[in-house]
């Protein structure tokens, strides 16, 4: 068959993709997100009367638990389709390929099931952060001295 | 030669079993049975989807008062590695056993097999079935079923669900008049999240070679009904037919379109699948030729024949279409 006429008659039928929408959905839920984060900063700051490099974990910490478990509910993932990357550059987005891969993991057991599973996504979020910070950590130790 | 024809081939019995979003859509009241959610009282979505097959194989067996020893030969295959739900339901049966692998397009491909042996007399009665279920294909071909992705406007979903069909040479109502099987068609089109357009050149293809090899057109057809090639793919081999000037007429449709409600209901482009077009030719197609609505109906089954590693090695996606004709028998 030509494969040129299939390629120009293909072309008409590629939806517009709405990248316009896309953006200014992500920005605005990613935003909501910091929002929340800083509410939860400004919170445990005040409850517990600490400063704020010691509420910080504690927020991140809050965020990954709430992902986990709306990653559970089945409402994550919803919600992730219509914000897109508002959702998935957070931490949050993170927790979600953690927390969905251990469950899909699940019916295999805890060995080969969730432990060996359960990075599958984020493997390569830790394989490059890991590479990358001793990169431009040995770069900083040789041209600044640490 | 392209096309089998067969004389003797008829419809004994045939079920259709489907998940929960299939169970709200336009075809409800044609399923056997449906399941409250996509775990089907089982523990893992695999296990599931085997409970699906028993179900299906059961009800056509008992709607045709047939034992499964009355049974010569099953064909059957799913979406699974290793056709991991055909193979641990033909366990259990202990009876000759064929499993195929043709994507989406397995529909077709196994009951125009069964079809070949009670053809032939290889086997008095034989039993085709395909399953899919939506969960053990997002996790065999795509990402984890609650990962956080936003998954693009041209994907399909797969069908839950499973159908079977008990063929044997007694004459019925239906009668399964023709087998073209199809050739691979790679056009070197790699997107894996639109199998839609990626599969309509090939039933383009067998559509075209089962007309010239059977000498028909679109009016010898009540209608003609297309696997899953989503809204896209199915817009894409109609603007394919109308260059070539073929009198399409509305006989044309896309059974993942006829199963979901696509404007109501959370389906992307349509429905996919191995049962996706098993359970609407079994359900809707097959219902409106015995009531004598429909004197010929085929159905062309469309594969995206693409594996997970090889897209991630930049390959294209070889697709195929097996169509399969079914005719209104006075028998």
């Amino acid at each position: 068959m030509d494969q040129k006429r299939l390629q120009d008659t293909a072309k008409a039928h590629v939806p517009k993709t709405h990248k316009g929408r896309n953006a200014i959905v992500a920005f605005v839920s990613g935003g909501i997100i910091g929002l929340i984060g800083q509410g939860l900063c400004d919170i445990f700051m005040q409850l517990l009367d600490i400063d704020q490099k010691s509420a910080l974990p504690m927020v991140i910490v809050t965020i990954i638990l709430i992902t986990a478990i709306t990653t559970g509910f089945g409402i994550y993932d919803k919600a992730a389709q219509y914000c897109g990357a508002g959702l998935f550059i957070p931490i949050s987005g993170f927790a979600n390929s953690l927390t969905s891969a251990a469950m899909e993991g699940k019916s295999e057991g805890p060995i080969y099931g969730i432990g060996s599973n359960m990075f599958k996504l984020a493997g390569s979020v830790l394989t490059y952060g890991i590479a990358s910070a001793f990169f431009f950590g040995a770069l900083r130790f040789i041209l600044f001295g640490g | 030669m392209n096309t089998i024809q067969f004389k003797n081939v008829y419809v004994a019995s045939r079920s259709v079993v489907a998940g929960c979003l299939e169970a709200q859509g336009p075809l409800k009241d044609d399923f056997d049975k449906t399941y409250e959610d996509n775990y089907c009282n089982e523990k893992s979505f695999e296990k599931a989807e085997r409970a699906m097959v028993y179900d299906a194989c059961d009800i056509a067996l008992r709607k045709a008062n047939q034992k499964p020893s009355d049974v010569d030969i099953i064909f059957g295959g799913d979406l699974i590695n290793q056709l991991t739900s055909s193979h641990y339901f033909a366990r259990d049966t202990n009876i000759p056993f064929i499993g195929m692998y043709a994507a989406c397009a397995t529909s077709s491909l196994v009951i125009g097999q069964a079809a070949m042996w009670i053809e032939q007399g290889y086997a008095k009665q034989a039993l085709a079935f395909t399953s899919s279920h939506v969960a053990t294909a997002e996790r065999q071909f795509r990402y984890p079923n609650e990962y956080g992705v936003q998954k693009k406007a041209t994907t399909t979903s797969t069908v839950t669900g499973a159908g079977a069909v008990l063929l044997s040479a007694q004459p019925s109502k239906i009668r399964v008049s023709a087998f073209t099987p199809g050739k691979i068609c790679d056009w070197n089109y790699s997107d894996a999240n639109d199998m839609g357009v990626a599969m309509a050149p090939a039933a383009y293809d067998t559509l075209n070679r089962h007309f010239q090899s059977t000498n028909t057109d679109f009016k010898d057809y009540d209608l003609i009904a297309t696997g899953d090639l989503s809204q896209l793919g199915f817009s894409f081999l109609m603007d394919l037919l109308y260059q070539d000037e073929h009198p399409v007429e509305h006989r044309l449709h896309d059974c993942g379109l006829m199963i979901y409600d696509t404007s109501e209901q959370d389906v992307f482009c349509g429905g996919s699948g191995c049962a996706c077009s098993m359970c609407v030719s079994m359900s809707k197609l097959l219902e409106e030729i015995e009531q004598g609505n429909y004197q010929r109906v085929m159905v062309i089954a469309t594969g995206a024949l693409l594996s997970p590693v090889a897209i991630q090695q930049k390959e294209s996606i070889p697709c195929i279409a097996h169509a399969i004709v079914y005719e209104r028998s006075e028998g």
